[in-house]
């Protein structure tokens, strides 16, 4: 306090101030600690992100230390997987081998498998997820709102090994094979891509109806009550006034559920099985990008092979989908917000 | 003067010449947009007005209305005349609101509320189970006190009651997206910008284009829940003066908080004090000589 007096040419102002300055400084102390636990716990996630970038980097696309003495002293080569198979031949190749003693790197099976089930997936999830939120949302009475609500959030607490075993041994044996073989005639695999986009489309659906349901109750009431006052029925009010409002939020959870499709994995692995090829035939088994990468982690690939590498170059893959799946989220979302508000 | 019966005296011939000008003098005041003169003989032409071009439209009877267990209305009776402008005021929460939204079932969408007591419209009751109650609203319009524009186009927003109806030609459509907005004052602030979003406009215009929306469905009868009570005294001014417009071709009735609105523009005024209809009457009448205590008092400002 001395200090502050002799420091400054107004002793009264500076007296006055500097007692307001002691406990200020402990507040701003306080503060100062809040702000940097805060941020710390936002950091996480940001060096989280940067630490699997980093390593994905390495193992796939480029290692600054390929060179590596064993505790035998024997050295191995630990060369990223882009530093031994080119850029062309995963774009383009089309058979996916690594396993095997004649080796192809082409990606495109698995993107094809992960993208065949994921539709398969959408194209029943979305629908399904939408109506349920509108009938939630618009048509449910409070009782079988408090009805359906938690069984749908059952659903999405269900652990996803269980839809993978669903798949396996209720929908492809009393659903898929009595309609598509005995009735229609095609082969129905074991393991096939149809019946793991079915589970995965049933798992998407209540994180589709709560979220959808979410943005569409928050339509305000006005809007409704002018739709209805205008000789609407409920269906009219529903369709063309309240989701196209709620559009902006509608399309943001299917994006959402359509990046929980791309990256499910479990159910994926026991239901679609691991056939890496190119395939138009939802009846066969495909491999999709993550049931790879789960199967030769689990699997003896020796650390260092071109086996193990290849887990790196395929989850780079998958990183660079979601990514490019949030950036066109973002810009559909900008758009639609300008054009609704 | 050459279609007078030559029966009538002279007498008699001049004091219906008189007469015709006294009922003819507000009307044509009136298409003006001004405040009707108050002549001489205001009682004779009101009464004429009010008896020979002014039928009932919607006549209620006994009307109670609950929320729950909660009663709002008490035994409301109320005729209201064929195009002109009948007001509801009272202090908030004196049900006024509640008793316009019951006369195109509004108050059906709300969980939990009945009524008792009929609403007739041209004599047929609103309320019987035989009646399609998307077809009420589109004949009884509603328009409220927060503009509620769809986040869509202004063509759009228009264009909306038709297409629930039914109506796909887009000739046709686009004739009532100008009529409509004509009528409502809008067309030439909006006409070179149809396909723009309404949530662009200003208070005002949002609520003219709800005003517009409404016309579209083309109603017999338009509510209006406190229409001008969130804008500003220009807007405001222009709602009224469309409302005086707008009342030679519809009925219509207004619900406000302010008492000058409900001078300037009704015809008929109720006072609903508590859930009852306490007085009703011609508007001038009941604001310069109200036969009950409490609608003296509440114009006199002693309470709500």
């Amino acid at each position: 306090m001395s200090t502050a007096s002799t420091s400054s040419s107004d002793a009264t102002l500076s007296k006055a101030t500097s007692s307001l300055h002691r406990s200020a400084s402990l507040v701003r102390l306080k503060e100062w600690g809040i702000r940097s636990l805060l941020f710390l716990c936002a950091a996480v996630s940001i060096l989280t992100t940067l630490g699997i970038v980093a390593v994905l980097f390495s193992n796939a696309i480029y290692d600054v230390s390929p060179r590596q003495v064993g505790p035998n002293g024997e050295v191995r080569t630990n060369e990223a997987f882009f530093q031994q198979v080119s850029l062309t031949e995963f774009v383009f190749e089309t058979r996916w081998t690594p396993g095997y003693t004649e080796k192809h790197f082409g990606i495109m099976p698995l993107v094809c498998g992960t993208l065949m089930i994921s539709g398969i997936a959408a194209l029943i999830g979305l629908p399904i997820g939408l109506c349920s939120a509108i009938y939630l949302s618009e048509y449910a009475v409070p009782r079988t709102r408090a009805l359906i609500k938690p069984v749908l959030e059952i659903l999405a607490g269900i652990p996803t090994v269980v839809y993978g075993y669903f798949a396996l041994v209720f929908v492809t044996p009393y659903i898929l094979k009595p309609l598509f073989q005995d009735l229609l005639g095609f082969n129905v695999g074991v393991f096939n891509a149809a019946s793991a986009g079915i589970v995965v489309g049933i798992m998407i659906i209540p994180m589709i109806s709560s979220l959808s349901e979410d943005v569409l109750r928050s339509v305000p009431r006005s809007l409704r009550e002018a739709a209805y006052a205008l000789g609407s029925t409920k269906f009219d009010v529903s369709t063309r006034v309240v989701v196209p409002a709620a559009l902006s939020g509608i399309i943001a959870s299917f994006l959402l559920a359509i990046s929980r499709a791309v990256g499910e994995t479990m159910a994926v692995t026991i239901a679609a099985g691991q056939t890496a090829i190119v395939t138009a035939d939802p009846l066969r088994s495909v491999a999709t990008m993550t049931s790879y990468i789960v199967n030769v982690s689990k699997g003896d690939a020796v650390i260092g092979s071109i086996e193990e590498k290849s887990i790196y170059a395929v989850g780079l893959t998958l990183f660079l989908m979601t990514l490019v799946m949030n950036i066109i989220s973002q810009f559909v979302l900008r758009r639609f917000r300008e054009v609704y508000n | 003067m050459n279609s007078t019966p030559t029966v009538l005296t002279t007498n008699a011939i001049d004091q219906s010449e008189v007469f015709r000008v006294d009922v003819t003098g507000p009307r044509s005041a009136a298409a003006q947009g001004q405040k009707p003169i108050t002549t001489a003989r205001p009682t004779v032409a009101k009464q004429a007005t009010g008896e020979v071009t002014h039928p009932v439209k919607i006549r209620t009877k006994n009307v109670d209305f609950f929320y729950g267990d909660n009663q709002v209305l008490f035994d409301v009776s109320l005729d209201i005349p064929e195009k002109s402008v009948t007001a509801f005021i009272g202090p908030s929460g004196c049900g006024k609101s509640t008793f316009l939204r019951m006369l195109n079932r509004m108050n059906d969408i709300i969980d939990g509320t009945r009524h008792t007591g009929d609403v007739l419209l041209e004599g047929s009751d609103v309320y019987d189970s035989s009646v399609d109650v998307v077809l009420l609203r589109k004949r009884v319009g509603m328009v409220f006190q927060k503009s509620t524009p769809f986040p869509k186009s202004i063509f759009d927003n228009i264009a909306y009651g038709p297409k629930v109806a039914g109506l796909r030609n887009k000739a046709k459509l686009n004739e009532i997206v100008e009529t409509s907005l004509k009528r409502a004052a809008l067309w030439d602030e909006v006409k070179d910008r149809l396909n723009s979003s309404a949530m662009a406009l200003s208070g005002g215009q949002q609520q003219r284009l709800c005003i517009a929306r409404t016309l579209a469905t083309d109603p017999d009868v338009i509510l209006m829940d406190e229409p001008a009570s969130a804008l500003d005294p220009a807007s405001t001014a222009r709602v009224e003066d469309l409302i005086f417009e707008l009342k030679k071709n519809y009925t219509i009735v207004i619900v406000t908080h302010n008492m000058q609105q409900a001078a300037r523009v009704s015809q008929r005024t109720a006072f609903f004090f508590q859930g009852v209809l306490v007085e009703t009457g011609d508007t001038r009448a009941l604001f310069t000589n109200p036969t009950e205590k409490q609608t003296e008092d509440y114009i006199t400002g002693r309470f709500g």
